[in-house]
């Protein structure tokens, strides 16, 4: 009887190999891909105007056509917020903590493959193609603590490595495996050309928002002035978007940089302080903080004003919303763009 | 013809819709309708695609304004 095999479909290069290689000796291959909230595609895509011509597609739900194979995507936001915050082996160069997240989606996996009776799992990972969590040292800390073991297959790299169960009980041929490494990309291309796949992702910088230096400032930043590392999806989602400032303790602005992030942000009206230019052409403002006061609400509307057409007026109308209600005018000169500081601009 | 669940998937950002779609369908009968309301433009690309992949029938796809709606029929396998 034919093997099953489910491969973890990230939407690279790397994985649709993996699993093609593995398709190719016949075993049947269904893909699950993971939601975590961090990932980059889609969001940033649907949100900025400027980006509405690019393609939207979702590059795992593309990987699962081109290979023919049926995909699940799994919503981990909730259970995933534990690996962000405290990853037992900590992060990476920014907040990206890559070995606890392959172990948890490896270990997820596991759980997919004894539900739904599968035999073993593939990913695309590759030794020394990440500093941290793609080295020849920890794939077996994946893979045993993830509770894989022997049931974890990488098609890629496979021949450096001992072999799987799958590979020892004959289900696949391991001398049909490959022996990549390092960060040369060139291997890939090469099987992506035999393949026939063009036109594939090349996402810079990973797979999520988390390896991104400036999202990782403003994470931080928001865990900070919390005094909790804990966060819901609308706040990661909100640090994708927009300008963030903050110029004091009590509260930060998230000012939207282009139209698409205005119908964004308003979207959030009933949930936050919102100030919103009215005299000019100008971007929406969401208050992250304290309920400001006159002072305040003054600095907020003039850092406001300063991204909008009227950033050289001598006064800008500005409107004032607390959660939706209680809506006020306010005048105020916008203020000089040598007044903002650059520690207030959150990047 | 059996009722048709409705979705309410408005504001949500891909891949939430496609992950509510799945969800919704994995809890119904075979031949099941399921129609989805969605305001993400990623929706038009992701549904569908997500239809054929998964063997799903998409009976119709209707845009107005900047509200896409699905309806989806659950595979007979
Ligand atoms: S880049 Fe993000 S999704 Fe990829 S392994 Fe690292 S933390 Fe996980």
């Amino acid at each position: 009887m034919s093997k099953k095999a489910v491969a973890l479909i990230s939407g690279g290069l790397d994985s649709m190999l993996a699993a093609r290689l593995i398709q190719q000796q016949g075993v049947q291959v269904e893909g699950i891909n993971f939601y975590t909230g961090f990932c980059v595609e889609g969001h940033t895509h649907a949100i900025r105007k400027q980006d509405r011509n690019k393609n939207k597609r979702n590059n795992a739900l593309w990987v699962a056509e081109q290979l023919g194979i049926k995909l699940q995507i799994i919503d981990i936001v909730e259970e995933y917020k534990d690996v962000v915050i405290n990853p037992k082996h900590g992060y990476g160069a920014n907040l990206n903590p890559c070995l606890d997240c392959k172990i948890f989606m490896v270990g997820k996996a596991l759980e997919w493959i004894k539900d739904f009776e599968y035999d073993f799992i593939i990913t695309g990972e590759v030794i020394g193609q990440r500093p941290m969590s793609q080295r020849k040292a920890t794939m077996p800390v994946v893979a045993r603590e993830s509770g894989a073991d022997d049931l974890l297959l990488r098609p890629l790299c496979a021949k450096n490595l001992a072999p799987t169960l799958p590979e020892r009980e004959g289900w696949i041929d391991r001398e049909k495996l490959m022996s990549i490494t390092g960060r040369s990309r060139k291997p890939q291309m090469a099987l992506a050309k035999e393949f026939g796949f063009v036109d594939y992702a090349q996402p810079a910088g990973g797979c999520c928002f988390l390896t991104d230096k400036s999202y990782s400032v403003k994470l931080q930043d928001l865990w900070n002035h919390r005094g909790t590392r804990k966060y819901e999806l609308d706040d990661i989602m909100l640090l994708k978007v927009g300008r963030h400032i903050r110029p004091n303790q009590a509260f930060k602005l998230i000012i939207a940089r282009e139209e698409g992030e205005t119908n964004f942000l308003s979207g959030y009206q009933r949930e936050f302080q919102t100030i919103k230019t009215v005299s000019h052409a100008g971007p929406i403002a969401l208050v992250e903080g304290e309920q400001l006061d006159a002072q305040q609400l003054e600095l907020a509307c003039a850092i406001t004003a300063r991204f909008s057409q009227g950033r050289d007026a001598d006064s800008v109308e500005l409107l004032f919303s607390d959660h939706g209600q209680n809506t006020q005018s306010i005048h105020v000169k916008p203020m000089p763009a040598e007044q903002i500081k650059a520690d207030w601009v959150l990047a | 013809m059996s009722e048709v669940t409705e979705l309410d998937a408005r504001r949500l950002l891909c891949p939430m819709p496609v992950i509510r779609l799945q969800d919704c369908l994995r809890k119904q009968a075979s031949g099941a309708r399921v129609r989805i309301t969605c305001t993400d433009p990623g929706t038009m690309n992701d549904i569908p695609a997500w239809c054929r992949i998964n063997d799903h029938t998409l009976l119709e796809c209707d845009q107005q304004d900047h509200q896409i709606s699905f309806l989806v029929q659950k595979s007979q396998v």
